[in-house]
């Protein structure tokens, strides 16, 4: 029997944005398989000629409603990298306990909410309230907690505040450390029964050798600023960003495409792992090892697993960096004094989609002459796109139907979490 | 469920995304210590960020994102035929939102610095009312989610709905935060609508304004105490211009 099969879906659903795929086998050979970003264009990077620096970071927040903290740090990391401020440590402590928590919500949020329903056979964690309330329970509070602590810390979850150039405007107080950290403690047996929940789904069997970019470890799991590396061996400093990005523009995309070694790469949380997983703290690495993760992983579905170990990793880091502001002084400076000057900046984060750079100039006055934002999802466009043509020729077999190959297609794109409107800005 | 004797609506809702960051619809999967209740007080049938449910029998259709390209009207207008409330949801759906301010350039350099020689399909940024009918209108960037809920609650008992008239500053007292401008600091809150919880000074950040205009300000006390701190015009208009709810209320 020949095999035909056809997928076209029309605005993919359980991502963020709006991203289509098309699959056309003919006599079992591919002869169409794309990934298409037709999310409608917002030019942030225009938007920010001509801004204060105390601006930048309220604008590029809005790029993102799930790493919008992410965003906001590496804005406020790029403009202080050109005005030449370095901020005092207990506010890089504060950042990175906001990050952890943005990294923790937004893990959850993919991993209960966009990717499980597939694993489950439902069409989205909605019915989980009453056909698995134990799950759905275990989802909210992680969730909850991941919020709590961005809201503590950055001021709000979603567009935060506090996070601001030189510095943070607020500093949590000591009840409210306590109480987060105590609610960390208790979330770890949340995160071993949420490994226990994806150890029994079952993983496409699916690979392709991809080139991962991530920042690179030194000392610890990176997350904040730092060198850039790949598996293919690429190994740059923060601000040659554009020779690892290799940005460019198709016709009919609305996001960017980027480029590497090969004709496209992975970032994100696998990429990370594959990177750094020797700089994981010993209780991740053992969630990675009993769910059967290991480095070098060409696996895209891996990425779900990555995450969860991620989950791990920040909720003890969480811990620890809560246990060190408890001790610091209350005296300790969180601002930093500056004057704007003219100059160039840029700052690469580790952010839950994978590595993100903003680049500003500015002028004298202390306003933006020219702006780059290159987004995770744009970097991992390209990939989906050529995983999407290996998926299809791998599946295109005997038995396959349109449903199943839409179903798998489907998976594959959610695996990277993409965050379409974010990738287009 | 009765509740007073009442039997709450469940109404059908609708979540649809234009040209925004769609995170005000990622707030009604937040606020997790009550997400259970609130998908049960309402039925989601079709919302793409979270179900690949898709239906088209939607009460309620929550708008989120602003309007930029022909596609999204056609989209939009058949969505207000079908809805019998189209709630405008967040600032971008409401005013316009962050993305008015790519109209202070033309397409034509926009696209040429975003996308070289690549140019793409970018109307100037619309509202939804400026497109259709809205019934509701909830502004915040993000929406407030415990004020949803509020909303939510009385939509299902069939009870009038109001928004706070008061400005920003009356829940910056309530919560005790210290007023931005005693702290040095520029706030739009003297003019801003209240109803968000004042999050932004609490976290160390004068009010930017996404809720748009208060009922009524004292726009002239505003004025003199933005002079007498030494804040120039230009200072103010960065942010009576940032989320465009100021738009026709420059005195």
């Amino acid at each position: 029997m020949k095999i035909d099969l056809n997928v076209d879906v029309h605005h993919l659903t359980r991502v963020e944005g709006h991203g289509n795929i098309l699959v056309k086998i003919r006599d079992g050979a591919v002869q169409q398989a794309r990934w298409d970003v037709v999310e409608t264009p917002r030019y942030f990077e225009v938007m920010l000629r001509g801004k204060h620096y105390s601006a930048a970071g309220i604008l590029t927040a809005r790029i993102c409603g799930i790493c919008s903290i992410g965003h906001c740090l590496a804005s406020v990391r790029a403009s202080e990298a050109a005005l030449g401020v370095t901020v005092p440590d207990l506010a890089a402590k504060l950042r990175l306990l906001a990050k952890h928590g943005e990294t923790l919500q937004s893990h959850v949020l993919h991993l209960f909410f966009l990717a499980a329903p597939d694993f489950l056979g439902l069409p989205s964690a909605i019915p989980l309230m009453e056909k698995n309330p134990a799950v759905f329970g275990i989802a909210g509070r992680l969730k909850g907690l991941g919020n709590r602590l961005c809201d503590a810390v950055a001021g709000r979850t979603t567009h935060p505040v506090s996070i601001q150039v030189g510095g943070m405007g607020a500093r949590p107080n000591t009840a409210t450390l306590s109480a987060l950290r105590d609610q960390l403690q208790a979330a770890l047996p949340d995160l071993a029964a949420t490994a226990e929940v994806f150890s029994g789904f079952e993983i496409p069997d699916f690979v392709r050798e991809t080139e991962f970019v991530s920042l690179k470890a030194n000392g610890s799991y990176p997350w904040i600023g730092g060198d850039l590396v790949s598996t293919d061996g690429v190994d740059r400093p923060e601000h040659e960003y554009r020779e690892m990005t290799n940005e460019y523009t198709t016709e009919g995309n609305t996001s960017k495409w980027c480029k590497l070694s090969r004709d496209a790469f992975a970032v994100g949380a696998l990429a990370r792992f594959n990177n750094n997983h020797a700089a994981l703290h010993p209780a991740a690495q053992q969630a990675a090892a009993d769910l059967g993760l290991a480095p070098v992983s060409h696996n895209p579905f891996h990425s779900n697993v990555a995450q969860l170990v991620e989950c791990v990793h920040v909720a003890h880091e969480s811990i620890a960096l809560i246990e060190q502001l408890l001790d610091a002084p209350a005296s300790d400076e969180i601002m930093a004094d500056f004057q704007p000057r003219a100059g160039e900046g840029v700052s690469a984060v580790e952010v839950p989609r994978g590595i993100l750079y903003h680049r500003y100039v500015y002028d004298d006055d202390g306003r933006i002459t020219e702006a780059d934002c290159v987004i995770p999802t744009t970097q991992n466009n390209a990939n989906i796109h050529l995983d999407i043509g290996a998926l299809a020729a791998q599946f295109a077999t005997q038995g396959m139907t349109d449903d199943r190959l839409e179903l798998l297609c489907s998976m594959l794109v959610r695996s990277y979490d993409p965050c379409i409107s974010c990738s287009v800005h | 469920m009765r509740y007073l004797g009442i039997e709450p609506l469940r109404p059908k809702v609708g979540v649809f995304s234009f040209t925004c960051c769609e995170g005000c619809v990622l707030q009604l999967a937040n606020k997790e210590e009550t997400l259970g209740p609130f998908l049960q007080a309402i039925e989601v049938v079709n919302f793409r960020e979270v179900t690949t449910d898709q239906g088209t029998d939607y009460d309620i259709a929550l708008v989120e994102g602003s309007i930029s390209r022909s596609d999204e009207v056609d989209s939009l207008r058949k969505i207000r035929e079908q809805a019998k409330v189209l709630v405008a949801l967040g600032t971008c759906a409401v005013f316009g939102g962050v993305n008015r301010q790519k109209d202070a350039f033309s397409i034509e350099e926009a696209n040429k610095i975003v996308y070289g020689d690549h140019p793409k399909e970018s109307w100037p940024i619309r509202a939804v009312h400026e497109v259709v009918q809205v019934d509701l209108a909830i502004p915040g960037c993000p929406i407030n989610k415990a004020e949803l809920e509020r909303i939510v609650q009385h939509v299902a008992l069939e009870l009038p709905w109001q928004f706070p008239e008061y400005p920003v500053c009356v829940e910056c007292k309530q919560r005790f935060t210290v007023c931005m401008f005693d702290k040095g600091q520029l706030c739009l809150g003297p003019l801003v609508r209240a109803g968000c919880d004042a999050p932004c000074p609490a976290g160390g950040l004068g009010c930017w304004g996404c809720r748009g205009p208060a009922a009524d300000p004292n726009r002239a006390e505003f004025e003199a105490l933005v002079k007498e701190r030494g804040f120039s015009r230009a200072d103010v208009e960065d942010r009576l211009s940032f989320f465009g709810g100021f738009e026709g209320t420059r005195p």
